[in-house]
């Protein structure tokens, strides 16, 4: 084995980040390394790099242990990392990022035309043919990439960790990469191959190791394996039960169209999708981090403009290039972090409350002090924030509570469209049953409410309907009795053929 | 084509285009002996702003040179006018001064995460203060070396002096060049510049850089002082109020980005040369305020600015297009 890791610990205050994980890597393998967000495959890579120290275990790499204190050090020792997002520097030349640190010298002086030869070389190697001299800047991603895949491998040369390095690529440019990558595994470097993306996971790797809760759940082929299980071995299967509870009293009710969106897309971001929004329906989107579920949202919230596309309701078009025509719209956000996004924790909660509803009137117009005291007590009680006084910072509530102050500010502003992005993360069994609660109420009143979630029982049990994604793609409509954990699973598993009886391909 | 030079082609063009129209008001702009005094007027603009440029380059800033200067300065004439020491022990001396002082600074900034902007905000106010406890008045220098100095020319063809000053402002530019564009520790510097997190990551020693950085421009500064000094022939705690600004938009003006990351340290030499030729133009016109300098030096900066912005936005639409062609 090129490496060998062997109960892997790792803690942090309050959590078990890693807890007893081995793993495995062969020369000339690629390994794909799985899990959902916070399933311990960063802390894992980290543990590598030498960003992290880890608390327990062993790592050989060679059969020789090695413990890695800063990243230069496991490069020394053979580990190289890409990143998702590019780690070399655009205003330098390609020449010049390739070579950093190691420019050939004569007297002294780095001498240029060694360097923009030993860059063109390294380049050829991969395939390429750039002008070396030109800014790194000046490239696409994709050749930003793979300039970064060179650089790594010519300074560490054993093992290459790949992390998430396709997720800003198209599919073109996704088998350039791959190709490079393949060339790598004959050349007899071990990679590990950190992705979302499960066709890549299929296309490119030999084997697959699962991480769930910093547990290693499975190491297989990846031949042996087929998208159901490797699903299930990602989500779990602690799933049943709360299906039993479901599956009545689901009656596929009509709700009259409020909202239409048609082809609403970016490059690089979302494919187009159509989506039609009823009146007082709860909408859920299911797919696996990074399959563009809060892009869509974040897309037709105005977060990020959308290149191709419109939006209408009964009156007409409506016009979604900034967050604030989206309120205007009489739309509401509430982010998935909702520490950076949502809250100001310095704020009391009653002034978060008022927050959005004072920046919709203006600075000129202030809320008078006893309506802002009325409005927070009036949601203090309705979404029973457990406070000891309207006055308390956000910052000292639990999540449960914070997400209920999040939900309270947009309701002050009586959206008729709600989009909820993760509304349960890091919130505890109790306060989660209320927030979902909530959804319901709130639809009975009349509103429209989208939900984002990867726990795939929540959406069972809040929404109306679900709208599946998979890399990128709005794949699937789910509705009525079809709401159920194993045909959302297998609608997100399911590899690009389709079957016509749900698939709705946009 | 990189983007990224054409500020410095952009100040190249503005700088021919500005001496062919003086040239075309006054045909004596184009004799040595302007280019002479141009160079050697600005002599220890120029070997601060070469100081500037890195620091700028790397992503920071260094306010404290001005102060540096006029300190360096008043040293000078004290030390001579008190002691017996040779000129050039009394240079070595300052030399190592000014450079500790900014590698003191780089220690902080580095060390204490601070800005760049407040821990040289600091240097500046101390330098100034120090300048003042050494001497409230213009202290003259009258040593024989620095007549000898200060008489030092090489006569151009055409009667023009070169100055001993500005020959050493154009080496330090040389110098300048050869550091920011040829040595592993230029390359760190463009690499702070473009991201430290990044830098970081590809092996550059953040700390050793930083500290090195200001300790040049400090270095830069002190040396800048004595060719003031061997230019005033005195010592002055109230001179060069401001330089520092002047330097930087010498820099600026030159086409290096203030964010960092991004110039050329030849392009400062223009950028000097281009502040200069408008104080030039105002002499010959004779009728004009001095204060049109900084007004035209105002709208050069703005220009300049304006010009970085639009590069950006050119490159990244390039790109995008680049993207959808595909």
């Amino acid at each position: 084995m090129l490496l060998s890791i062997r109960s892997l610990t790792k803690t942090f205050p309050g959590t078990l980040a890693l807890d007893g994980v081995d793993f495995d890597l062969a020369t000339g393998e690629v390994h794909a390394l799985l899990g959902e967000n916070g399933a311990g495959k960063s802390t894992l890579i980290k543990c590598l790099t030498g960003a992290y120290h880890r608390d327990g275990g062993t790592v050989a790499l060679d059969g020789a242990e090695i413990a890695p204190r800063s990243t230069v050090e496991a490069q020394e020792l053979g580990i190289g990392t890409v990143y998702q997002e590019v780690n070399l520097l655009p205003n330098l030349t390609v020449a010049q990022n390739l070579m950093f640190g190691r420019e050939p010298r004569r007297f002294g002086l780095i001498n240029t035309r060694a360097m923009r030869a030993e860059a063109r070389e390294m380049l050829r190697q991969y395939g390429l043919e750039l002008d070396v001299d030109r800014d790194l800047g000046n490239y696409s991603v994709a050749i930003q990439q793979i300039i970064a895949i060179a650089r790594a491998v010519a300074l560490s040369g054993k093992v290459l960790i790949l992390d998430e390095p396709t997720a800003s690529l198209d599919a073109r440019e996704v088998e350039m990469v791959f190709d490079v990558v393949r060339g790598l595994r004959e050349r007899g470097l071990g990679i590990v191959f950190v992705s979302h993306f499960l066709d890549q996971v299929f296309e490119l790797t030999d084997r697959v190791t699962v991480l769930r809760n910093g547990r290693k759940i499975v190491t297989e082929r990846t031949a042996d394996l087929d998208r159901m299980s490797l699903i299930e071995h990602m989500l779990g299967r602690a799933l049943e039960e709360e299906v039993e509870q479901q599956g009545a009293g689901k009656a596929a009710a009509t709700h009259p169209d409020l909202l239409h969106f048609e082809g609403v897309g970016r490059h690089g971001v979302i494919e187009p999708f159509d989506l039609t929004i009823g009146q007082g329906e709860v909408v859920g989107l299911a797919g696996l981090l990074g399959s563009g579920r809060t892009e869509s949202a974040e897309l037709i919230f105005g977060v990020r403009p959308a290149q191709t596309g419109s939006a209408r309701d009964e009156k007409g078009a409506l016009d979604l290039k900034s967050p604030r025509a989206a309120i205007a719209a009489g739309f509401g956000f509430a982010p998935e972090d909702r520490k950076t996004d949502g809250i100001v924790a310095d704020l009391s909660i009653r002034e978060n409350i008022v927050l959005g509803l004072q920046a919709q009137r203006g600075w000129a117009r202030p809320i008078p002090r006893a309506e802002q005291n009325r409005l927070a007590e009036d949601y203090i009680r309705r979404l029973d924030i457990r406070t000891s006084g309207r006055e308390k910072p956000v910052g000292d509530l639990s999540g449960g509570n914070q997400q209920k102050v999040v939900l309270a500010r947009w309701l002050a502003m009586n959206p008729r469209f709600l989009i909820l992005d993760e509304p349960t993360r890091g919130i505890d069994v109790g306060a989660h049953a209320e927030i979902l609660r909530l959804i319901h109420d709130l639809t009975g009143a009349g509103m429209s409410v989208l939900v984002i979630s990867s726990e795939i029982e929540e959406l069972v049990a809040v929404s109306d309907r679900v709208i599946v994604l998979r890399d990128r793609r709005h794949v699937a409509e789910l509705r009525g009795e079809r709401v159920a954990p194993d045909a959302i699973m297998r609608a997100i598993a399911r590899d690009g053929t389709g079957d016509g009886e749900t698939a709705r391909c946009c | 084509m990189n983007t990224r030079a054409l500020p410095l082609y952009a100040t190249i063009v503005i700088f021919l285009l500005a001496y062919a129209i003086c040239w075309l008001q006054f045909p004596a702009m184009l004799s040595t002996r302007v280019i002479g005094n141009l160079l050697t007027d600005n002599a220890y603009l120029g070997i601060v702003a070469v100081g500037m440029t890195l620091v700028i380059l790397s992503g920071g800033i260094d306010l404290s040179v001005g102060s540096v200067i006029a300190f360096s300065g008043v040293f000078i004439a004290v030390l001579l006018r008190d002691s017996s020491l040779h000129p050039l022990v009394v240079f070595a001396m300052l030399l190592a001064l000014t450079t500790a002082f900014g590698a003191a600074m780089g220690f902080l900034i580095h060390r204490l995460a601070m800005p760049a902007f407040i821990v040289t905000l600091a240097g500046m106010f101390l330098a100034r203060g120090a300048a003042y406890m050494l001497s409230i008045d213009s202290v003259p220098i009258t040593h024989p070396f620095y007549e000898t100095i200060q008489d030092a020319y090489w006569l151009m063809p055409g009667k023009g002096r070169l100055r001993l000053i500005g020959i050493l402002m154009l080496l330090i530019v040389l110098a300048g060049m050869i550091i920011a564009h040829k040595t592993r520790f230029g390359a760190s510097v463009y690499a702070l510049g473009g991201g430290e997190a990044t830098a970081r990551l590809m092996g550059v020693r953040q700390g050793r850089t930083t500290i090195l950085v200001y300790a040049f421009s400090g270095c830069m500064a002190g040396l800048s002082g004595i060719v003031f000094s061997i230019y005033t022939g005195s010592g002055y705690s109230l001179a060069t109020v401001g330089t520092e600004l002047t330097a930087i938009a010498a820099v600026v003006i030159g086409g290096t980005l203030l964010t960092g990351g991004a110039g050329y340290m030849f392009g400062t030499l223009i950028g000097v040369l281009t502040m200069g030729l408008i104080q030039t133009y105002i002499v010959f016109d004779g009728t004009l305020s001095s204060w049109w300098t900084r007004i035209v030096i105002g709208i050069l900066l703005l220009v300049f600015i304006l010009l970085q912005k639009g590069l950006l936005k050119l490159s990244q639409s390039r790109l995008i297009e680049a993207a959808a062609d595909r």
